[in-house]
């Protein structure tokens, strides 16, 4: 209990006094963080349209394909895109590693399941009869097609949310390809593990506080964002 | 009106995460960079902490580390995914250097290994040599905690373990196997009032977290196969063309000149001194 009690008084004191170092990992969660989760909304959206509008042969398999990579463990994903990215892999010359784009490489790969999949499963519980009645009323198949993205923008939402939930809380992807270069690639959550790893209990609560409270704001500005529509 | 503020949001919103992705990536400094894995011991203890803007200051070179186990830190050389190495396992070093993976490796410091425990002692090992003490651990199956990680501290007490006689106590309940950093293990040996291997260094760091009292104290030190030789290791430039020799050379000079080895010799917590420098 101690720790806990102690770790709320650390990290309102690291927030009011500008810590510098927690200050930084909070940059650098949020810059890794909003990298990966532009890109995988910019490629998985059209994918997961894709993937619930249309009917096509293999469709099922490919969705329980999307499906089981929902469990892709982010130490996987680190080793996966760590061989590629190392000076000796494949795509070294890039020199990404231990860096933040190498960090939020990783992390597009860990959350486009997640767009994918809530994306087409927004579209496809649309109602059976919606696309007639657009077609009705006298759309053509470009704008049927556009309507159902607009009727499904909340399942697309939650999708967003979920994504961005799970880049700034993982640890595996930001510790193996970041490295937790002090000032440069710590972000919270590795902060958070090496905070723990020296005893220091109180530290690590404090900064957990801090990346909860992060997204909570930001859940915040997407809640008003929805109630305005 | 409402289609406006919605606009605005999403325009806010998206300009937030614009401003997050496309702010200059050195917003710290544009010096050249120099990249080092190095062991969790020197990270640890805040040693890197004091030396680092020292070293930037003399020579203009920012220090960027990763502190890893020393397998690891080997494992990341050979790659070519640092410029330097700060490691403390002679033997698997001069492999690294002999099968070219390294360049210029130079002895700069050390410090040594003891064994700490509960002050209850169990197995009664205080002041036993180190092989005696390891016989009495096995034969009484006191909880040992074991860094199970290929870092130099895990490399140095499987050799322990075979020069007393024994083989690795891999499957034996007593041994607990924790595959993390020197502190984190301590902390485990602690909760589990277990004997562990350290360096001196984390152990006086950790002294020092718990205000001078801590649960565990140092029973076995000062035998000879317990000394602990950092070294620094440049990554061979024939072999990885990225790696920054110019850069590694300098700090390998740097960190053996007569100036950074007094600061390394001042380095004191609880006004107790680290580690030796031993530059020649």
């Amino acid at each position: 209990m101690g720790y806990i009690a102690e770790g709320v008084v650390t990290a309102l004191k690291l927030l009011v006094r500008g810590d510098p170092e927690t200050y930084s990992a909070v940059f650098t969660t949020l810059r890794a963080s909003s990298i990966s989760i532009l890109a995988s909304l910019v490629i998985g959206i059209p994918l997961g349209f894709l993937l619930g509008y249309y009917n096509f042969p293999g469709k099922r398999q490919i969705r329980a394909l999307v499906d089981t990579l929902l469990a892709l463990p982010t130490v996987v994903v680190g080793l996966v895109v760590y061989a590629l990215i190392t000076r000796r892999g494949p795509l070294g010359g890039l020199g990404l590693l231990f860096t933040i784009p190498g960090i939020s490489v990783a992390q597009t790969i860990l959350i486009l399941p997640i767009v994918i999949s809530l994306t087409a499963t927004a579209i496809s519980n649309l109602d059976i009869r919606f696309k007639r009645t657009v077609m009705t009323l006298g759309a053509d198949r470009r704008r049927t097609a556009i309507t159902a993205l607009y009727e499904s923008r909340y399942g697309v939402l939650a999708a967003a949310v979920a994504a961005y939930g799970r880049a700034i809380g993982e640890v595996g992807v930001s510790m193996m390809i970041g490295g937790n270069i002090k000032w440069h690639t710590r972000t919270i959550t590795t902060a958070i593990a090496l905070e723990t790893g020296k005893g220091q209990f109180a530290m690590g609560i404090a900064l957990g506080l801090i990346l909860l409270l992060l997204a909570f704001i930001i859940n915040w500005i997407l809640q008003i964002m929805k109630r305005k529509t | 009106m409402k289609r406006f503020l919605l606009t605005a949001f999403v325009f806010l919103f998206v300009g937030f995460l614009a401003l997050c992705v496309l702010a200059p990536v050195t917003l710290f400094a544009k010096n050249p960079v120099l990249r080092m894995a190095t062991t969790t011991s020197t990270d640890n203890t805040g040693l890197l902490d004091i030396l680092a803007p020292v070293f930037q200051k003399d020579t203009g070179i920012e220090l960027q580390w990763v502190a890893v186990g020393t397998g690891k830190a080997l494992a990341l050389g050979q790659n070519c995914d640092v410029d330097i190495l700060m490691v403390h396992a002679p033997d698997a070093e001069r492999k690294f250097v002999n099968d070219g993976f390294g360049v210029d490796r130079k002895e700069f410091m050390y410090n040594d290994f003891i064994i700490i425990g509960p002050k209850s002692d169990p197995a009664r090992i205080a002041g036993k040599s180190v092989q005696e003490a390891l016989t009495r651990i096995e034969s009484s199956s006191a909880p040992f905690a074991s860094r199970g990680d290929d870092s130099g501290t895990n490399k140095l007490e499987i050799s322990l373990w075979k020069s007393s006689g024994f083989s690795i106590p891999d499957r034996e309940s007593w041994y607990i196997q924790t595959g993390q950093g020197m502190i984190a293990t301590i902390i485990i040996a602690e909760e589990r009032d277990a004997y562990t291997l350290t360096d001196r260094g984390t152990y006086i760091k950790y002294e020092a977290n718990k205000s001078g009292n801590p649960p565990l104290t140092i029973l076995v030190e000062g035998d000879t196969s317990l000394l602990n030789q950092y070294s620094v290791i440049a990554i061979n430039p024939e072999r990885c063309p990225s790696a920054q020799y110019e850069l590694a050379i300098q700090f390998v000079d740097w960190i053996t000149s007569d100036k950074t080895q007094q600061l390394i010799g001042d380095f004191k917590l609880l006004g107790k001194q680290l580690f030796t420098p031993n530059a020649e």
